[in-house]
């Protein structure tokens, strides 16, 4: 990126103010929790250090161990399959390793729960085969630790999937050939050449894999795993102990902070961009035999047990078991889908917005403030929602008191209790997932384009319009996806700050599981995995248009 | 934005005229299907309007005191008597003086200063697998650490309220030392690590992985009741126990409802707190989720009094709330996650 440290444009240095100033924002909520933390005054720390924080810290990294090996390997194998190989059924499963994206952890855990416990049917029917009683026989504990693992790499590997097949598709295949000409094997070319091109790529959607594992309550909580959610919920609500769980959040936050400092660190010195040539000289590795079949199951295996079953079963109670009320459904729907969407948009803005000060004004102070602008991320929900709600409720106690003074009667909450609430603290808590794809986009942009487009005098507006948009189209599309998806699932943050009578799909599936009527949440679940598909396709057939035209 | 800034219009004119409406406001920690069609006919004998949010005991609890005396709620409705004590704690309630609820509800089931009011009353015993357990093996709550036990019982995660009150009721009459020594006990015998809900441990046993658990009556009741043929079986495998009979009795809890300090209308509110222990709505309480009823007179559903007619525990609903830290903390020191 040193290039662009002598380009810089007219506009620059407000774009940096407007950038440290969203970041701000964006940090605000983070900030209110944690100086919470300062308030020390109980023996409670001392209690959780001596009881339970040992169990907090060792599952909540074994969590992320299995988490983060289980979605390179089904991610990253997968992308590069479908990416640039042809083999039967590439086409569809092309697609259809995104579908997972739409399927909520909390509720793959409900379902396979369903499916795999000692009642559930696969067991009573090896019983029935069998003749077998309970404790005559071993079978895997879905609610477990390894359960857990198990429910998050199946939903969170399409992040992996998604980030990586973006950069093996801008990556030309000619560096394969150039390689295999070199004498390099097709697996050694894989090794040497596709996977460390990739590997900024493929570290971004690990990160936001791994700090969705962080964030994770649902599943955690449903199969008893004592992790540092789990924790901070219990002291937050358990001892109603504000402080002792925002210091329990700041551990957490050390633990992402690791995170993205070993991502920095695992691609120092490394920028990659790609020339912008279209991909029309690249064809694809043709699979045959044996090998075509291994590569669709390879491909198959994510999606069979991501998506195919856990839906099946959720179809299934719809159809035969649930009491459906299709009519309230629409609403419930439509509340999920264009909140959705609003969030998406607004993050996504925000994040071009970061990325491009940071592009062209990279100095410390906006490098920093970009990468803890992305932190929110790895918060639960709830803590988001607290950190949101302390400042906006303070502003709107002010306004209050304005209208008081002037002698008007009082507007009530104009902030904290409605949709504005809401959308920042979906702003703060995905704007990770928004900067990873944007970033990791424009980051393949080279800076020598920028520099020629100026040297025949275009300003950053023309640079970006014939450059940046035509060149970023897919990852904006994807971080657009990606966002509006973990929006539709997000559960916590809703739960806590949507106004009177406005529920979503996520509300309505979590009150009815939490009262443990799994069948009867199965409607609403399907119905997100279902809206949540919608962005799925129409991103799919954008990147088919790209491709064609290729 | 044209939505939002539509959203933005809306709920401002509706803050703005909120003061003038016959309106209530509810945050209430009952889902919506437990609650919405009695506010529906209360709507409907009255042409009062009700709001409903709802969402977790103390989400809605924080939400309450970050918004303060701005705040839009009126009535604050949890399923947990710690909960009602900790709103009060936090001074987020006010007391409500009125003849009708102090009437009707008795005094163990509501707050002695008029805070909060109980709504329904839970109870739970254990409910155990009669094919595999004697009736004469059990007796008290205390005899759960029993090793005759080891590795036949489940129980819920110690994260649910439920069970912090039940030990809150057991730490009054036992002390911290023998508390935390029965629930050692207790987390020894455990036939696999607590998870899941009351539901899942009546599962658990039927099918044979314990022989006992601590659930309230309304879920074994739930499956008795549910159009699933397995669920009927599951039921039907099942039991109930009223421990400690001869001692303080069987633990019970309320589900209840206190005037918020912030509330704009408080007369409605106040109105439809009368209504909430009207016949009418607890008969559907009664019916509908198969709780206790509160209001002497009011019949208790018949699948609840085919269990029995047992002595209660009379403890003071508020010192459970008063003890439910202390209780997380020996839960903690007891291992039982």
């Amino acid at each position: 990126m040193s290039v662009s440290q002598s380009f810089k444009f007219r506009y620059v240095p407000s774009l940096k103010w407007v950038a440290l100033i969203v970041a701000a924002l964006v940090l605000l909520p983070i900030v209110a929790v944690l100086q919470q933390a300062a308030f020390v005054g109980n023996d409670l720390w001392l209690h959780i250090w001596q009881t339970v924080l040992p169990d907090y810290v060792s599952n909540s990294l074994l969590l992320m161990l299995g988490v983060g090996a289980g979605v390179l390997m089904m991610g990253v194998p997968a992308a590069w399959l479908a990416a640039m190989c042809q083999f039967p059924g590439r086409r569809w499963l092309d697609w259809a390793l995104l579908l997972p994206l739409a399927m909520p952890a909390y509720i793959i855990a409900y379902t396979y729960t369903g499916i795999l416990d000692y009642a559930g049917p696969v067991q009573s029917g090896l019983r029935h085969l069998t003749g077998w009683g309970y404790g005559d026989y071993w079978f895997w504990q879905v609610r477990s630790l390894s359960g857990a693992m198990a429910m998050m790499v199946l939903v969170l590997y399409p992040y992996v999937y998604l980030t990586a097949r973006a950069t093996f598709l801008e990556q030309s295949s000619v560096s394969m050939d150039v390689a295999r000409s070199l004498g390099y094997s097709r697996w050694q070319a894989w090794f040497k050449v596709a996977v460390p091109m990739a590997r900024p790529a493929i570290i971004a959607g690990l990160t936001l894999a791994l700090m969705e594992t962080l964030a994770d309550y649902g599943t955690v909580q449903y199969f008893g795993v004592a992790t540092f959610t789990t924790g901070i919920f219990r002291t937050f609500y358990g001892f109603g102990d504000t402080a002792g769980a925002a210091q329990l959040a700041a551990v957490l936050l050390l633990f992402v902070v690791t995170l993205i400092v070993v991502e920095r660190w695992s691609r120092r010195r490394q920028a990659y961009h790609v020339k912008a040539q279209p991909r029309a000289t690249a064809t694809a590795i043709v699979l045959l035999g044996w090998r075509g079949w291994l590569a669709c199951c390879v491909c198959l295996i994510p999606v069979v047990f991501g998506f195919i079953i856990p839906a099946g079963q959720l179809l299934w109670w719809t159809l035969f078991e649930a009491h459906v009320q299709w009519s309230s459904f629409w609403q419930l729907a439509w509340n999920s889908f264009y909140l959705s969407a609003l969030a998406a948009v607004l993050a996504v803005c925000l994040a071009l917005l970061l990325a491009y000060a940071q592009r062209f004004y990279p100095r410390q102070s906006v490098r920093h403030a970009v990468t803890l602008a992305g932190m929110g991320y790895a918060l639960p929900g709830t803590i988001i929602a607290i950190g949101v709600m302390l400042p906006l409720a303070w502003l709107d106690h002010r306004i209050n008191d304005a209208f008081t003074w002037l002698g008007w009667s009082s507007p009530g909450l104009l902030l904290s209790g409605t949709l504005v609430v809401l959308l920042m603290a979906y702003c703060v808590r995905f704007l990770a997932v928004a900067l990873g794809g944007i970033q990791s986009g424009l980051g393949q942009v080279s800076p020598s384009l920028d520099e020629s487009a100026k040297g025949m005098g275009r300003n950053a507006w023309d640079v970006l319009r014939l450059i940046h948009i035509p060149l970023m189209r897919s990852s904006v599309l994807t971080a657009l996806l990606v966002v509006f998806v973990d929006v539709l699932k997000e559960l916590p943050a809703t739960l806590m700050l949507r106004p009177f009578d406005f529920n979503t799909l996520a509300v309505r599936a979590y009150e009815l599981a939490a009262d443990e009527q799994l069948v009867e949440a199965a409607p609403a679940s399907l119905m997100i995995v279902l809206v949540g598909l919608i962005p799925v396709l129409i991103l799919n057939r954008a990147i088919n248009r790209r491709r064609q035209r290729g | 934005m044209l939505l939002l800034k539509r959203c933005l219009v809306v709920a401002s004119l509706l803050l703005f005229s909120a003061a003038t409406l016959a309106q209530v406001n509810i945050y209430s920690s009952r889902k919506e299907a437990l609650i919405l069609p009695l506010l529906q006919q209360f709507t409907a004998d009255t042409g009062i309007q009700v709001k409903l949010l709802t969402g977790k005991d103390d989400a809605l609890l924080r939400r309450l005191a970050l918004e303060g005396m701005a705040s839009p709620a009126d009535l604050l409705i949890t399923t947990d008597v710690a909960r009602l004590h900790r709103a009060k704690q936090m001074q987020l309630t006010q007391a409500v003086d009125n003849g009708v609820l102090q009437q009707v509800v008795p005094v163990a089931w509501r707050d002695k200063d008029h805070h909060w009011f109980g709504v329904t009353s839970r109870a739970r015993p254990i409910v155990y697998a009669p094919g595999r357990v004697a009736v004469e093996q059990l007796g008290r709550y205390e005899d759960l650490a029993d090793s005759q036990w080891r590795g036949r019982l489940c129980l819920r995660s110690s994260d649910n309220v439920y069970n912090q009150s039940l030990v809150a009721a057991a730490l009054i009459a036992n002390g911290p030392e023998q508390t935390l020594n029965w629930m050692q006990g207790m987390v020894a015998n455990l036939s696999k690590p607590p998870a899941g809900g009351d539901t899942d441990q009546l599962k658990a046993v039927a099918a044979g992985i314990c022989d006992l658990t601590l659930v309230n009556t309304y879920y074994l009741a739930r499956l008795q009741r549910s159009d699933s043929r397995v669920d009927n079986a599951v039921a039907g495998q099942l039991a109930v126990f009223w421990p400690n009979q001869s001692d303080r009795g069987a633990h019970f809890n309320i589900s209840g409802m206190a005037l918020t300090k912030a509330s704009k209308h408080k007369q409605h509110a106040i109105a439809l707190m009368e209504y909430m222990v009207s016949e009418q709505a607890q008969r559907w309480y009664a019916d509908v989720n198969n709780e206790y009823p509160v209001v002497a007179g009011v019949p208790m559903p018949d699948v609840l009094a085919a269990y029995g007619q047992p002595k209660a525990d009379t403890v003071s609903l508020t010192r459970l709330g008063e003890l439910n830290q202390q209780v997380i903390k020996l839960m903690d020191q007891a291992r039982w996650r």
